[in-house]
């Protein structure tokens, strides 16, 4: 009954999208791995990184398209449909935007007023559990150390 | 094609879906965007954190072992887990596709290899649990150094542990229902209902487990 009640507007043929989508979600998550593995060589905190990091997010965005629009199928349902889901999800960006932002005030408050929490967050880590990689307090000292650290397989 | 758009239907005058949908996909839908409230409320909230922190630690150096081949291997064993999510849904399409042409021969296979898949996902992850466990890792304990050197706060873990728990959790559900599919199936539930609608409602929600690890991957492993 309730089937009945739903109208087949258009029956497009998707033997080729399925392949295509699984084409495109695969190469895009390529992509990513090979910013991600790019970005290990960078220096911690550069503008490249930050950089890297964005593009990696758009890439992400677009997979999340690719996975509701064609393997949710929300691109070939009605208007009506597309709105009544999509519109709601909208407060994500203004969500996103202003905790991010308000986040990263706090800590920019908080190193300049509260000296205690800045010196804490600079304080050099030294617990190591095992397994645990240490690293030292500048990044190229780490970059070297895990060359000839070599650690045997950390399986228990 | 041929039969298709003749006049646009006046959705909102009754007597049908104005969403074109009969009611208990369009209420998966319903039920899916709150989920994604949620989910997108426990990201923006380590997001927050995240940015509210002066050091955090570098995924590179705490997820970077493989099972079996050790550690130093930054990714990839997170990138194993992320294809076989993505090839799960892939199947998942499969088996809503040829729920329409009801060949329930294929149907039962595409929901087996689903299922295959989603396990092998919760394998993965409790092998990464378990392994992140005995290195000192857990809800309220952090081994791992921030990527400056400094001594790190215990909330990359717990926000590590809750989310990736909670979409494991999502993941156990969707293998759960889609193991109800396929006995369905099995019992020629869908054959005697005449169409296999309710896999297409199973199938949303196993693509959105996967969205949702598009996500989780981007935020945790790789930025």
């Amino acid at each position: 009954m309730e089937h009945s009640e739903v109208v087949h507007l258009e029956h497009h043929d998707n033997k080729n999208e399925v392949r295509n989508v699984t084409l495109v979600l695969t190469a895009l998550t390529l992509v990513e791995l090979a910013l991600g593995f790019a970005m290990m060589k960078m220096v911690h905190g550069s503008a490249g990184v930050m950089a890297t990091k964005l593009t990696i997010v758009v890439l992400m965005l677009a997979k999340a398209y690719y996975i509701v629009g064609y393997f949710m199928h929300l691109k070939h349902e009605i208007r009506n449909l597309i709105m009544t889901i999509t519109v709601p999800l909208a407060l994500f960006i203004w969500f996103i935007g202003a905790f991010l932002w308000d986040g990263n005030s706090f800590k920019n408050l908080r190193n300049n007023y509260d000296r205690h929490f800045y010196e804490q967050s600079k304080v050099p880590g030294l617990k190591k559990e095992h397994g645990a990689e240490t690293k030292g307090a500048v990044h190229e000292e780490v970059k070297e150390g895990k060359k000839d650290e070599a650690k045997p397989a950390v399986h228990q | 094609m041929s039969t298709a758009t003749t006049a646009q239907p006046k959705w909102w005058n009754g007597g049908k879906s104005p969403f074109n949908v009969e009611y208990g996909k369009l209420m998966m839908w319903y039920f899916l965007m709150s989920d994604a409230f949620t989910f997108g409320a426990f990201l923006i909230s380590y997001g927050t954190i995240r940015f509210s922190t002066n050091g955090w630690p570098d995924p590179n150096v705490v997820f970077q072992s493989f099972p079996g081949l050790g550690s130093g291997l930054p990714l990839m064993f997170v990138s194993l887990m992320t294809f076989i999510l993505i090839v799960s849904s892939v199947t998942m399409v499969l088996a809503v596709k040829a729920g329409h042409e009801m060949n329930k021969q294929k149907v039962v296979i595409n929901l087996i290899w689903t299922i295959i898949g989603g396990a092998a996902f919760l394998g993965c992850q409790a092998w990464e649990w378990t392994h992140l466990h005995h290195e000192g890792a857990w809800w309220g304990a952090n081994p791992f150094l921030n990527a400056d050197g400094s001594q790190s706060s215990t909330n990359f873990t717990n926000y590590f542990f809750t989310i990736t728990g909670f979409h494991g959790f999502h993941v156990f559900s969707g293998v759960i229902i889609n193991i109800i599919m396929l006995i369905m199936t099995l019992n020629d539930t869908f054959e005697k209902r005449g169409h296999y609608l309710m896999i297409e409602k199973a199938g949303l929600y196993w693509h959105f487990v996967d969205l949702v690890w598009v996500f989780v991957f981007t935020c945790f492993y790789l930025i």
